[in-house]
């Protein structure tokens, strides 16, 4: 285990998410998506601790990130409750007035 | 040496699983392809001595794609949850995109010469981490706090059936709203 076989590990999770993120038409798929890249993200932060500075304090930069996972997942629940209320819409493609 | 085999038996599952998730023919399946793949980097995280971070993790994701998987069930119903599915669009975009990413991230994963280790881990990783948030990163957590708390508002906002201007329209001193539908024995 080395920082660059890590880092492949990650940027593999975070391509694979990316795909997801892009291709998906269920918006839950879409969320499913950024959870993948977020957990390269993770990982990839992990390695850059634990191989180039692994001081305690490090470990915030983690927690900051499983946050931001948190609020990506919470809100994305809320919008797609509200999508599916408003004009029960459970596809990306159903709602893309919204871009407008 | 077994660092390393636990490491990239993680690893693989971890992608794998990640890679199911687009794969495969269910919903609910791709839920739990996900929990995998977060369980798997959870656990690498634990070879890494992040053990609070590793754990929360696995709890957390274990949690969230079971929420998620009510979720799907609640909004395609519970056969399209479980049967065959196939809802891409643009897929082979997308797939270009990936790919050139992972190029970009890998050259630089490979390439960049990263410095050597500098520093030492404390005794107590799990303590550290609460004194650095209690002591000199007390930033992070007035921030992550408010954030936090603004999240659990504005997901009640927008998943709340309806807010008080729905119910009561202009005239908000009303004592009681109009009923959305028919309600009492005499309905």
């Amino acid at each position: 285990m080395t920082l660059q076989t890590v880092l492949l590990v990650a940027a593999a999770l975070f391509s694979v998410g990316l795909y997801g993120a892009i291709s998906q038409q269920v918006v839950v798929m879409v969320m499913m998506g950024l959870e993948l890249m977020l957990n390269g993200v993770i990982l990839a932060a992990a390695g850059f601790w634990w191989f180039l500075s692994p001081a305690p304090d490090g470990q915030v930069l983690l927690l900051v990130v499983i946050t931001a996972m948190t609020v990506e997942m919470a809100m994305g629940f809320g919008v797609a409750t509200l999508l599916h209320r408003s004009r029960d819409a459970d596809m990306t493609d159903m709602a893309t007035d919204l871009s407008q | 040496m077994l660092t390393d085999i636990v490491f990239w038996v993680l690893a693989v599952i971890a992608v794998a699983a990640g890679v199911a998730v687009f794969v495969v023919d269910s919903m609910a399946r791709a839920t739990y392809a996900l929990a995998a793949s977060f369980v798997a980097v959870g656990l690498s995280l634990l070879l890494m001595n992040l053990e609070f971070i590793g754990v929360i993790t696995v709890l957390m994701m274990v949690m969230e794609m079971a929420i998620m998987a009510i979720y799907m069930i609640m909004f395609m119903g519970m056969n399209p949850a479980l049967m065959p599915m196939n809802m891409v669009h643009s897929a082979k975009g997308a797939l270009s995109v990936a790919v050139g990413t992972f190029a970009v991230l890998a050259t630089g994963a490979l390439f960049i010469p990263w410095p050597s280790r500098r520093g030492v881990t404390g005794t107590d990783l799990t303590v550290a981490l609460g004194e650095a948030l209690m002591g000199p990163k007390m930033l992070v957590m007035i921030t992550v706090s408010p954030v936090l708390f603004a999240t659990i508002v504005a997901a009640i906002v927008l998943a709340a059936p309806s807010g008080r201007y729905d119910r009561l329209g202009d005239d908000l001193r009303r004592r009681s709203a109009t009923a959305r539908r028919p309600e009492g024995v005499q309905r």
